[in-house]
């Protein structure tokens, strides 16, 4: 900001040279607003114009160079002054001179590497962001433009339901069974929790989605946790040999995937909490981490593929069984 | 132009339940009544029992001795043990209009909330396998010098 009114200034602008087609996603900020940002993939190329249009009109802009920075970095809230960059590229677009007039600078960031999605969190942020900068004596002019980063993954290889009993003895015994370990962000949780003992009596039971951000290392670990979704899935007392099923459509809840030591900065990991609740208010639960992943959007299936899905919906019968099969075959 | 998979939302297999299990009384059913209050002794020296009765047994106990119990919860469970009504020192003051603690009133009072002690107690799954609350439900008589511990099933 320039304190003398004489002198030159200038407004700095970025713009993308795909502004007009590249899909735009909303993104939570810091102070929990929601804003729009383009949307970018790992190794996409981020090219555009830097327009620098000077305030004062007949009067020159003396200057130390300018450059646009694209920047990724990850930004400890406890720690606000060192932020790490894992990302870090720049293109000079002007050496040191004068600017007589307004002027636009091309730039092209060809195939960054983005290895990380954008994430904005209690304790931790991680952001990409495009930097113009005209260095000057005093004081630089700057302009930054947030991009939006997502991570997609393809259907896991290995995806192993899990299932397991627990339970306190001679007290409640249950079996409780989830379909899949890793859920992409649409997905569905299907589960059941089968009861093997019950002596005591039971009012309602709920699962929990749980978002752990942890942050720090070694002894300066934190945790924080967040419970993102409470479901009740059953409502008053079972008794031995009763199976109560899940259902749990994750697009309703804003989550993002599973985010393991990024950078070894922090990370995000998301739990299913199955809680019950008798009678005196007392709470048994068993916790059990899921791994969320992004699928990208566009998905090649055919329609005889789903159509066989759909007919199966009803207690598979073994015509849509074969149909099913018979579909795969043409998909392959 | 993308296109939505149709998610598969089938419920999982499970075993279908045994009529027996689905029909008949529920493992939970342990209801613990105190019954039938009787005044015993005279005098000074009256006192009154309570009935606790059990589906399988049936026990005669007094005001001390569920004072007892939650004594020996408090010290050797985990449990954060409920309350007792109250001990009415008040009511056991001399000069009293009324029939102090053998009022018929106060006795209905107590049995209640001896009733909704108990049964409070051992609805918890971490008192349920005490010795001292096997003791108290089960034996003719409470041996005040008893080993404590746990009842291994």
């Amino acid at each position: 900001m320039s304190f003398f009114s004489f002198g030159q200034t200038a407004e700095i602008d970025i713009v993308l040279n795909d502004a007009e087609t590249r899909k735009k996603v909303e993104h939570k900020t810091e102070d929990g607003k929601r804003d729009k940002y383009f949307l970018f993939y790992d190794g996409e190329t981020v090219s555009g114009k830097v327009n620098v249009t000077l305030k004062n009109p007949g009067k020159r802009l003396e200057h130390q160079g300018i450059k646009i920075e694209f920047i990724g970095q990850i930004e400890l809230y406890f720690d606000r002054g060192n932020h790490h960059e894992f990302v870090s590229l720049v293109k000079d677009l002007a050496r040191p001179g004068e600017m007589a007039q307004s002027q636009t600078f091309d730039f092209e960031f060809t195939h960054v590497e983005k290895p990380y999605e954008s994430y904005t969190g209690q304790n931790v942020k991680l952001r990409y962001f495009l930097r113009a900068t005209i260095s000057r004596r005093l004081n630089d002019i700057c302009k930054e433009m947030d991009i939006v980063v997502h991570t997609l993954s393809t259907y896991p290889e290995l995806n192993s339901s899990i299932k397991m009993e627990v339970g306190i003895e001679d007290c409640l015994h249950i079996e409780f069974e989830y379909n899949k370990s890793k859920y992409h962000l649409k997905d569905v949780i299907v589960g059941k929790i089968y009861f093997l003992l019950v002596r005591i009596k039971i009012k309602h039971m709920e699962i929990d989605i749980i978002k752990r951000e942890t942050t720090g290392t070694g002894p300066n670990v934190y945790h924080e946790n967040d419970t993102i979704a409470k479901y009740e899935i059953m409502d008053g007392a079972p008794v031995r040999g009763e199976s109560i099923p899940i259902r749990l459509f994750l697009a309703g809840y804003e989550m993002t995937p599973t985010m393991r030591d990024i950078n070894k900065k922090f990370s995000v990991r998301y739990y299913l909490n199955l809680v019950l609740i008798d009678e005196e208010e007392r709470r048994y639960f068993k916790q059990q981490e899921i791994t969320l992943w992004r699928k990208g959007d566009i998905v090649r299936k055919s329609m005889s593929h789903q159509a066989a899905i759909a007919s199966q919906r009803f207690e598979g019968s073994a015509s849509s069984e074969k149909a099913l099969s018979q579909a795969k075959e043409e998909d392959d | 132009m993308s296109e939505a998979t149709v998610a598969d939302t089938r419920r999982l297999n499970s075993k279908p339940q045994d009529l027996t299990d689905a029909y008949g009384p529920p493992s939970n059913f342990l209801e613990i009544d105190v019954y039938d209050p009787q005044t015993i002794g005279v005098g000074r020296n009256r006192f009154t029992t309570y009935e606790v009765r059990m589906k399988e047994s049936c026990v005669r106990r007094r005001y001390s001795d569920f004072e007892w119990l939650k004594n020996e919860l408090e010290r050797d469970s985990k449990i954060v043990v409920p309350p007792l009504p109250g001990k009415a020192l008040k009511r056991q003051l001399p000069f009293r209009g009324d029939e102090g603690i053998f009022e018929e009133s106060f006795i209905e009072e107590r049995r209640a909330g001896l009733e909704q002690f108990i049964n409070r107690i051992a609805g918890h799954p971490l008192a349920q396998n005490e010795r001292c609350l096997h003791m108290f439900l089960q034996d003719e008589s409470i041996d005040r010098n008893y080993i404590p511990g746990k009842v291994r099933q």
